[in-house]
């Protein structure tokens, strides 16, 4: 049987005024038909590349410079442009991560469907097929649905549609391009549920790009791991997770935050270094300057992509040793930071009945006609305590007013009933009415690297300010404690004369940090600070972040819709729907039954990275209210999958507390949701010590 | 140094190179004025009178005997003083304004761009027309009459970029850091708006060379008998038949110098990579 896709020695490069910069280099590949292909790689690795290279859709500077890129066996850049749209129209599908802009606006869903399916017009012929089409990527409600523009559709719709549109043929490959990055854990999961079922009914081959390996180990059958352009590892996906020969991989694998693994119990391991850029590649193996046993030969000779026993292939001069058990790619774990905080501890930060309710803004003729001024409840009536030298992680959908909360929180926007208590003092609403002692005491850390540093200030010129403004130093003063944050956060004092520009994201995000640790405040506020970054990068922010609370005892209010992040840093855990805390313990606690139902669906939502991990599957339905309009009684009744009874849609649920600090707001007594819920995250990770013995015994069984 | 690179990447292009030059050169001449020329611009020698461009006269003289050549040269100078100091002032307050008004938002901006945007339904010429008529033609009016002209539109150019960038985090991050106004203002955002900024500037600068051009044709500009270009034209077009060298050559100065700042601003706008911020 010929394969779906086949690359043979595929080089794509940029060209870049007069160079040629390859951005994938020397990749041979094969998806077989019904195959799920994932290909896993940081930023800068090439896999978007990869994946336009296959759509034959490079942007103009980019150019397939050496190697054959065949689907069903045919080259699809011999293809003249008509048989290429026809290759397009049935047999390969792209995927996108955004699906906004590839939907037309100006259509609704429908006609646009109707389009893909070869149809004109909207017909009578064609309304019953886009019905069935719109069905089968289980989206409810068809009629609505395909009556709709886009952008009235949800996130999680938008790529239900993009798949629908992707499965109007009978496409014999699929590409699917990180197309769950941008959606919340709970709308994630139900996309992978969706097409893995599509892929069973179908038998379609489905190229899976995504830089998560948890997503990718739930998904697909193979894996290759691609680094700065070039394959490292390719293995059924099994072995690679559980025997990695590849160290890039170990470090991956390692660098991976997971649910029910705590900073108490272990440090993550990040990878150090940077990824090579294309125009400075070293000449032997271009892992080596961050590879932990890299040894001569790896700087001067470049490794070739082995196929060895087991249908694996790998890209490494010691993998033999690897195999063997004789040499670990495993870093030196470093020592888990002394958390010195175990009891409780006196109050940072309380928030007492916070409300936030944004006015929905009336036509005039609304306004006239004494229509009922609405509003969106974005926060209504948050009561959380944040201790110091704690950390407490804040978890969330999108839409469920954390973002609000840091923002209320910090003064950007004014809080509308109820109290921000910093220090047993109460904090004006507006950040402008704070005084200076107040704003030394309270810091944030923002979400994205590339907004929060001043792109025409340098390093020194940023950092010098809060010592100037909040401690009062002077000019020379400011300028020679600089140097010294910039070691806390590990950085060479040097990066004091560079811009922004010249720092990659990460960097960029530990001098955010070190901004926000200049003044030392007492409390600080994280809103999706590591979010936007790769996991090796991810680790080491995260491992920083709590070396600096065991040393600076600075309570952390963590603000994130990654459960595995929150879990590992955070002492409690706080989840909030719609304005609202469901759940608030001890993170131990509330990573074991009992939990509220919205939590376990959340939980249950993470992919394990481990892709033979059993998990109840357990799928919230539809979509977060609008917080206009909140469900009456328990405002999580609509989607929840344990509703008792009227009660849940009539009363508002109590408080109940185990007595040991774990309160759940549920009307379900916490007896019988222990009884309910199994433990979702065993003792046994991964991670765990006897693993390395593992690895070699599952070579011998090959 | 970084001048340098600067003037290097506005000669990338041809069209901005060409720009750059004639507007270089047209400065070099308003900079030298006296020193090259070889007439007064004011002298009329009566038995020179409407003499065709010779090694002498250059340019020509016109039906008084005064050396066009020189006039041009002179009145390049007054044409690069006002429009240069009528551009400063303009691009000065309407910064100002725009960074105040638009990043504390509000009431303010929306009575001072309302207020801008009546001013700009009018044509700059009209409205330059109806100031002049209340305070009289001379060298000040024309300065205030390009002041207020070109503030609303610089101030709109500012706002556009105040407004990309007042949310982004880092100005959240200097206000939680306890900065005042002045310095979130000049050091966190104007570094920003400066490449639009400029780029306005130099478009700024020569609508107002046309600007003034264009009064003083009318007749409510500069006043007779200074060597303005507008007023040159206008003198010359009853004689055009006698003495077109006349007419031509302030015309030419006038087209040449306009088009060329405009092929530089657009060099600009490519150099400093506009465009993307607005």
């Amino acid at each position: 049987m010929t394969a779906v896709l086949e690359l043979k020695g595929l080089e794509v490069a940029y060209r870049q005024g007069r160079h040629l910069l390859p951005a994938v280099r020397d990749i041979d590949l094969q998806v077989e038909p019904g195959q799920t292909y994932g290909l896993v790689g940081e930023s800068g690795s090439g896999k978007s590349t990869l994946a336009l290279a296959v759509m034959n859709t490079l942007p103009t500077n980019g150019l397939v410079t050496a190697g054959v890129i065949q689907v069903s066996g045919t080259d699809i850049y011999e293809l003249d442009a008509a048989r290429l749209r026809t290759l397009w129209r049935e047999n390969l599908k792209l995927v996108p991560q955004n699906p906004l802009p590839s939907l037309n606006p100006s259509h609704t869903v429908g006609r646009q469907l109707a389009e893909a399916l070869g149809f004109q017009r909207v017909s009578s012929t064609s309304t019953p097929r886009v019905h069935q089409l719109l069905a089968r990527v289980r989206l409810g409600d068809v009629e609505r649905v395909a009556g709709s523009y886009p952008h009235q559709l949800s996130g999680g719709m938008q790529q239900r549609v993009m798949i629908a549109m992707a499965l109007a043929g009978t496409p014999k490959l699929l590409v699917l391009d990180e197309p769950t990055t941008n959606l919340d854990v709970t709308t994630e999961a139900a996309i992978l549920d969706l097409v893995r079922e599509l892929v069973r009914e179908q038998g379609t081959a489905v190229l899976y790009v995504s830089h998560s390996l948890g997503v990718v180990s739930q998904l697909c059958d193979r894996v290759a791991v691609l680094y700065a352009g070039e394959l490292m590892e390719d293995a059924p996906v099994g072995k690679l997770y559980h025997s990695p020969l590849h160290p890039y991989t170990r470090g991956l694998l390692d660098s991976i935050p997971q649910v029910g693994l705590d900073k108490t119990r272990a440090s993550l391991r990040p990878i150090p270094g940077q990824i090579p850029s294309a125009a400075l590649l070293p000449n032997g193996c271009i892992f080596a300057e961050r590879c932990p046993i890299a040894i001569d030969i790896c700087f001067t000779d470049r490794p070739h992509l082995e196929a060895i026993p087991a249908g694996r292939r790998v890209r490494c001069h010691r993998w033999r040793e690897i195999a063997g058990g004789a040499v670990t790619a495993r870093q030196q774990q470093p020592a888990p930071p002394q958390s010195p905080v175990s009891r409780e501890r006196p109050a940072v930060l309380e928030l007492k009945k916070l409300h936030k309710h944004f006015e929905v803004r009336r036509s005039l003729p609304e306004a006239l006609t004494g229509v009922a001024r609405r509003y969106v409840r974005a926060l209504d009536g948050i009561d959380l305590t944040v201790q110091r030298g704690r950390t407490l992680g804040l978890v969330g959908e999108s839409g469920s007013g954390k973002s609000t909360l840091s923002k209320t929180v910090i003064g950007l926007v004014a809080a509308s009933r109820g109290e921000v208590i910093l220090l047993d003092i109460p904090l004006a609403r507006n950040l402008a009415e704070r005084d200076r002692a107040t704003l030394r005491h309270l810091q944030m850390v923002f979400q994205s690297s590339e907004e929060a540093l001043n792109p025409y200030r340098s390093v020194g010129q940023t950092l010098r300010r809060p010592f100037q403004r909040l401690q009062g130093l002077g000019r020379a003063q400011a300028d020679a404690r600089v140097a010294d944050l910039l070691r806390a956060v590990k950085l060479d004092p040097s990066y004091a004369g560079r811009r922004p520009s010249q720092l990659s994201g990460g960097e960029r995000q530990r001098v955010a940090i070190a901004r926000a640790f200049a003044a030392q405040p007492d409390l600080l506020l994280f809103d999706e600070s590591v979010s936007g970054l790769d996991v090796s990068v991810q680790a080491a922010i995260l491992n920083l972040l709590s070396d600096l609370q065991a040393q600076y005892l600075t309570a952390y209010l963590f603000i994130s819709h990654d459960l595995s992040v929150v879990s590992y840093l955070a002492d409690d855990i706080a989840v909030i729907y719609l304005g609202l805390l469901m759940e608030l313990g001890p993170t131990a606690s509330v990573l074991e039954p009992p939990y509220h139902p919205y939590t376990e669906a959340l939980l249950t939502a993470v992919p394990p990275v481990d892709p033979f991990a059993e998990r109840p599957v357990l799928r919230l339905q539809g979509e977060v209210p609008s917080a206009v309009d909140i469900p009456s009684g328990c405002r999580f009744h609509t989607r929840c999958t344990r509703v008792l009874g009227d009660i849940c849609r009539t009363q508002e649920p109590p408080w109940q507390d185990d007595g040991r600090g774990h309160r759940i707001y549920c009307h379900i007594p916490l007896e019988e949701l222990t009884a309910l819920q199994t433990h979702l995250f065993g003792r046994r990770t991964i991670r765990d010590e006897d693993e390395d013995a593992d690895t070699s015994r599952g070579i011998a069984n090959d | 140094m970084a001048l340098w690179r600067f003037l290097r990447s506005l000669y990338n292009r041809p069209s901005s190179a060409f720009g750059t030059t004639v507007v270089l050169l047209f400065l070099l001449l308003a900079l030298l004025g006296p020193l090259i020329t070889p007439f007064s611009a004011t002298e009329q020698i009566f038995q020179d009178a409407r003499q065709p461009p010779s090694l002498a006269h250059w340019f020509g003289t016109d039906r008084l005997g005064r050396d066009v050549f020189s006039r041009v040269v002179i009145g390049a100078r007054d044409i690069f003083t006002l429009a240069g100091l009528g551009t400063v002032i303009a691009v000065a307050v309407g910064t100002l304004i725009g960074l105040l008004s638009s990043y504390l938002g509000g009431l303010l901006e929306e009575i001072t761009f309302r207020f801008f945007d009546s001013l700009l339904a009018m044509p700059a010429l009209l409205l330059a027309l109806l100031l002049l008529g209340t305070v009289g033609p001379s060298r000040n009016s024309v300065l205030l009459v390009i002041a207020i002209a070109y503030t609303p539109i610089v101030a709109r150019v500012v706002r556009s970029v105040v407004l990309g960038t007042k949310t982004k985090d880092y100005i959240a991050a200097a206000r939680m850091q306890g900065e005042r106004l002045p310095f979130i203002l000049f050091r966190e955002i104007f570094p920003s708006v400066l490449p639009a900024l400029a780029v306005e500037a130099a478009l700024r600068f020569s609508y107002a060379i046309f600007l003034i051009a264009s009064l003083g044709f009318l007749g409510v500009g500069v006043q007779p008998p200074r060597p303005d270009w507008g007023l040159m034209v206008n003198e010359a077009r009853n004689y055009v038949a006698l003495t077109p060298w006349s007419l031509y050559f302030p015309a030419a100065a006038i087209s040449l110098l306009v088009v060329a700042m405009n092929l530089m601003a657009d060099g600009l706008k490519r150099v400093l990579q506009v465009g993307e911020t607005l």
